[in-house]
């Protein structure tokens, strides 16, 4: 006779009616396909856990976003934010897309030189950058987005030793309605520091201000707040024109459009919350329409939007370690990935899929991740069907800072894997290995033996 | 040996009712099946006899999930011990 399929022994609290934070009801599909690939297939060639991109994902994204803002506005320009995700490849996909690269260190900078990016499209933004940096960035006569004064008179300085006269723009912060003000970056607008900056760049003779920029926020939920700072901006792209003779080239928007990710504690899911890539299109666009630039001094806007064009791409593969209930009756779940790999588990609530087929029945849990330290946590409570060892889970949307983010911290990084437009997977980056960890690591000769 | 408590109502469908605190819980079919047996006196011993008969599972699987099991019933006081 046939045995019947055997699920663990589940009994669940009906709560009448009651709604619970979670919702009454799941809807979880099992998610066993990434881009038709199978993820047992992709566990079983690169192991567990894994992260998987999806290069359609990724270009379907940047197309969209793109043309939610060329149907708004004649000149746009994106640059991929390396430090959102740089694995080269996805980079560089980016880029055959048409993106420029945004960079925020020498590190980052070189990144981009590597891939092939010409040094003319090149931002270089971040309150770092060395002499030799500086140097580098000007001999390939990338766009120098300047943060302090100190690296103002630094970078002036610099000039008497340079071939040619640095392009620069300088980063703006500014009230925009949203609170906490993200005033650390860059110089002020509502205290005049902004203008003072600008001013002293054109008084100098040595640089050739060319932009300006701001960055307002991350995940940022108010379209609106992106048409004060466009107003500000432009304010004082007339004040350049009228007072320092100076035409503004491009206004950099910077980046800040959230993905589609729950920001953890929030109440309804992003999806019912988060305005759409459009509405801040149309913000940003039509308030730039709207400032009486001449047609030929129209700038050009500049976009860094990192995490709304490459968060859906991303996927992480992993599978389940371990139940168990803790000590207040409360089942818990280890997984073999934690905040090592997802970042992004401090911000938000994730979603997760079981990989395989289950029955209607679900449980509350908490999900924990594999490190031996409190901080591993993945998800705080989800209510998912039973899970047992061995079973695969799929995260949803893990694309933006995880793979920049994830720490070397008890266990190595896992291998990255793309799928193709055709459904082919290739390798991006390879699973750590011990010797590769300890590659830069010395042992000096007194330490090198002992006796136990 | 496990006892439940004894006013406890239960369906054969899965459905439990407290009448002590007004709680009710679903259950899946094999908690269902085991509280079936517990309500009907079997012993610990028999009962998983019965299950590992009826379902396709190894004896180290149930006897782990059979703890927890047993832990979930006395979260949810409908034991008496
Ligand atoms: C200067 C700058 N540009 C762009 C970005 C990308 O931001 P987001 O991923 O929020 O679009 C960042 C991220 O912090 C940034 O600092």
């Amino acid at each position: 006779m046939q045995k019947e399929k055997y699920e663990r022994p589940l009994i669940q609290k009906m709560n009448a009616g009651l709604m619970n934070k979670f919702g009454t009801r799941t809807e979880y599909e099992p998610v066993k396909h990434i881009d038709n690939v199978p993820v047992k297939e992709i566990i079983k060639k690169y192991g567990s856990p894994v992260f998987v991109i999806s290069e359609r994902t990724i270009r379907r994204t940047y197309q969209q976003a793109l043309r939610a803002f060329r149907t708004r506005y004649p000149k746009v320009q994106f640059a991929w934010s390396y430090k959102t995700n740089y694995i080269n490849a996805v980079c560089n996909i980016f880029h055959q897309e048409g993106s420029w690269a945004e960079v925020v260190s020498g590190f980052e900078y070189r990144k981009a030189l590597g891939n092939g990016v010409p040094g003319n499209k090149i931002l270089f933004n971040g309150p770092e950058k060395t002499n030799e940096e500086l140097e580098l960035a000007v001999a390939n006569d990338s766009l120098i987005h300047i943060d302090h004064f100190d690296e103002l008179y630094q970078l002036i300085e610099l000039t008497d030793k340079m071939p040619r006269k640095p392009r620069v723009a300088i980063r703006v912060n500014m009230d925009t309605g949203i609170y906490p003000i993200w005033d650390r970056f860059g110089f002020n607008y509502e205290n005049g520091t902004a203008w003072n900056a600008l001013t002293k760049i054109v008084a100098s003779g040595k640089l050739e201000l060319t932009g300006l920029h701001c960055h307002i926020g991350t995940y940022m939920l108010s379209a609106n707040a992106y048409a004060v700072a466009v107003n500000k901006l432009c304010d004082l792209a007339h004040n350049c024109k009228s007072q320092l003779n100076t035409v503004i080239k491009y206004i950099d928007m910077g980046g800040g459009f959230p993905s589609s990710n729950t920001l953890r504690g929030a109440y309804l899911p992003a999806s019912d919350t988060n305005p759409s890539l459009d509405e801040f299109a149309e913000a940003i666009c039509s308030t730039l329409l709207q400032q009486g630039f001449k047609q030929d001094e129209l700038p050009l806007l500049m976009l860094e939007s990192g995490r709304a064009l490459i968060d859906d791409a991303g996927y992480l593969l992993g599978s389940v370690l371990a139940n168990k209930r803790l000590s207040d009756g409360r089942r818990a779940t280890i997984m073999d990935f934690g905040v090592n790999l997802l970042f992004t588990a401090f911000w938000y609530e994730h979603k997760i899929s079981p990989a395989q087929d289950f029955t209607h029945h679900t449980e509350d849990m908490v999900l924990y991740g594999p490190l031996c330290m409190n901080i591993d946590m993945v998800r705080e409570t989800i209510n998912l069907p039973l899970l047992n060892r061995g079973d695969h889970v799929v995260v949803h949307r893990v694309g933006a800072y995880n793979m920049t983010q994830w720490m070397q911290f008890i266990q190595m990084r896992p291998n990255v894997v793309l799928i193709d437009e055709k459904g082919e997977t290739h390798l991006l980056r390879e699973a750590e290995t011990l010797a590769y960890i300890e590659q830069l690591e010395k042992m000096p000769v007194h330490l090198k033996e002992f006796n136990l | 040996m496990i006892q439940l408590r004894k006013n406890i109502a239960s369906s054969d469908s899965g459905f439990i009712f407290n009448p002590a605190t007004g709680d009710s819980y679903s259950a899946n079919p094999i908690a269902a099946d085991i509280l079936h047996h517990l309500k009907s006196g079997k012993s610990v011993a028999e009962i998983k006899t019965l299950i590992l008969g009826k379902f396709d599972v190894e004896a180290g699987q149930l006897e782990k999930d059979w703890d927890d099991f047993i832990a979930q019933l006395r979260e949810a006081n409908l034991t008496e011990n």
